[in-house]
């Protein structure tokens, strides 16, 4: 279609307004946390780093920093070994109820998160802590994390396999190999990309989730994400929040970044992973 | 390799899947059936209608209305937003900048939900961004609420409907072209109609995700009331009125599914 002149004028001028109503909060934030006004009046009164130093010497971000961490580090090992067996299941094999797992899988992030994280709770409440011991805390989130994290690594891996097609798996057996060594010397080298791509989304999803986490997390473990939350209506500790939660973003976008470069722009993430 | 699949590959995460996500899933939509002692504040398992009755209260319902009414505005407003945008990134923006087009929606989605939320108390606040720049502010309520989530799940819906376009051959819009029709009637007749399923599949996003939110509506809502809100307040003193209402919106989910899935949406999550 032809555009005219004063017609392409006005598309940019759109694109650029949306792009703005995207960016100018999140740079809000990033600004505020050098801002020396403590109650983040706009325009800010002048410009310091204190809180900077100050979020770095508190013991309360620090410590739910490395609760996030762990709680990442732990969910993606399991969704990434659960998610690339789920996905060689389904790409690779016919099974009758096939269709029903694939459902199963695409159901924690297709349903709201408070369902989620209120049912977790309940098996917490009901059953882990009265009758296994097992109190909420990092193994608890670890778990409601992991849960949801599954479909990240499964889309990913599931993407790869099908692109992959299976003649190079069939030339290995052609070849002599066994299922076991066709698997080791053929299909994980080619499925191994994805499946970092896939590992690293699941970081970035787990590191800022909140919704399921507060079901899940006991008073004792807050995560990053919970941490902000519970600070968020102290205003004494708004110069701190400002400068975690610049932080947050930071860490969550990176696994992203890294994701699409490492599998070539097209890690299947989006917009397959809600809150 | 059409063969019968090893039960090695598919025991765990199957067994992960049935016992920690289903099992529990089962386990709420049950608790919605027992009763609370008022004493205690325990779960008694003595099966009830109660807490759907309860849940059909004046009270209540008005608290779900006003949440399909904010999830049903996020949801146009998205599509309103996203429909233009989309069609800038696919058709306007020369085709070496769409990949950075498409990155620069992309990587907000993977920001911090949480602080993109606390992003528009800054915004909204008493002598925040809004009222300094623009002279006024909606404060904390409905409105910030709507404007939140729609910014929150903008990224949502722009996506489905940019790989829509995309997909969208060129020479439709010039045969429409060609054939007399102005810029109005070739969107209307040819481009809407085409990516109509993706905008489905967009909705499917910002409805569900409008439904179950309680974080942003607790952070810029000031003292606003949805399914979420009371959702998490019952749940410490009246675990099955909790589940009631998580059930509510589950079902709500369902239905909208359901009725979605005319439009083909569901094939193009």
């Amino acid at each position: 279609m032809r555009t005219s002149r004063r017609a392409r004028i006005a598309w940019w001028a759109f694109g650029t307004l949306v792009l703005a109503f995207v960016y100018v909060p999140l740079a809000v934030i990033a600004i505020n946390s050098f801002n020396q006004d403590k109650t983040f009046g706009w325009p800010p009164t002048g410009f310091t780093t204190q809180w900077w130093s100050l979020a770095f010497d508190a013991p309360g971000p620090r410590e739910a920093f490395l609760t996030s961490v762990k709680a990442g580090l732990g969910a993606t090992a399991l969704a990434l070994v659960l998610g690339a067996l789920l996905s060689l299941a389904l790409a690779r094999f016919d099974f009758f109820g096939k269709t029903a797992v694939n459902l199963l899988v695409i159901l924690p992030i297709a349903l709201p998160g408070i369902v989620t994280g209120l049912a977790l709770q309940s098996v917490i409440s009901g059953f882990l802590t009265p009758v296994l011991g097992i109190p909420a805390g990092l193994f608890t989130i670890i778990v409601g994390h992991a849960t949801f994290c599954i479909v990240v690594v499964f889309n990913n891996a599931t993407a790869r396999l099908r692109r992959m097609g299976t003649s190079l798996e069939a030339a290995s057996a052609d070849l002599g190999a066994g299922a076991w060594m066709t698997f080791r010397r053929v299909t994980l080298p080619l499925l191994s990309p994805s499946l970092v791509a896939g590992a690293l989304l699941a970081f970035g999803l787990s590191f800022d989730e909140i919704v399921v986490t507060t079901f899940t997390a006991g008073p004792g473990t807050p995560t990053l994400p919970i941490w902000i939350y519970n600070n968020l209506f102290r205003p004494n500790q708004a110069p701190v929040v400002n400068v975690v939660a610049v932080v947050l973003v930071l860490v969550s976008i990176l696994p992203v970044w890294l994701a699409q470069r490492l599998s070539g722009g097209d890690a299947a993430g989006v917009p397959d992973a809600s809150p | 390799m059409r063969r019968k699949v090893p039960v090695g590959l598919l025991a765990a995460p199957l067994a992960w899947l049935l016992v920690a996500y289903l099992g529990a899933l089962a386990m709420i939509f049950a608790t919605a059936f027992f009763t609370t002692d008022s004493f205690t504040g325990a779960v008694v398992r003595d099966f009830t209608l109660e807490n759907y009755r309860e849940v059909l209260t004046p009270t209540y319902l008005t608290i779900i209305v006003r949440t399909l009414l904010i999830a049903s505005s996020v949801t146009v407003l998205c599509i309103l937003l996203a429909v233009p945008y989309a069609w800038f990134m696919a058709r306007v923006v020369p085709r070496r900048w769409r990949g950075v087009a498409v990155a620069l929606v992309l990587v907000p989605l993977w920001a911090s939900y949480l602080v993109k939320a606390y992003a528009w108390r800054a915004m909204v606040q008493p002598s925040g961004v809004l009222e300094s720049v623009f002279g006024a502010t909606p404060g904390y309520g409905l409105a910030a609420v709507v404007l939140t989530l729609t910014y929150l799940w903008l990224p949502y819906m722009v996506l489905p409907v940019y790989a829509g376009l995309d997909r969208l051959p060129t020479s439709h819009l010039e045969a429409s072209a060609d054939l007399g029709a102005g810029a109005w009637t070739t969107f209307r007749r040819v481009v809407l109609p085409a990516v109509k399923p993706s905008i489905a599949a967009g909705t499917i996003f910002t409805f569900s995700l409008s439904l179950g939110d309680y974080i942003a509506v607790s952070i810029v809502g000031g003292k606003l009331q949805v399914l979420g809100t009371t959702v998490l307040q019952n749940n410490t003193l009246d675990l099955p009125f909790a589940a009631a209402l998580g059930t509510v919106s589950v079902l709500i989910m369902v239905v909208y599914l359901l009725a979605v899935r005319r439009t083909g949406a569901l094939d193009n999550l």
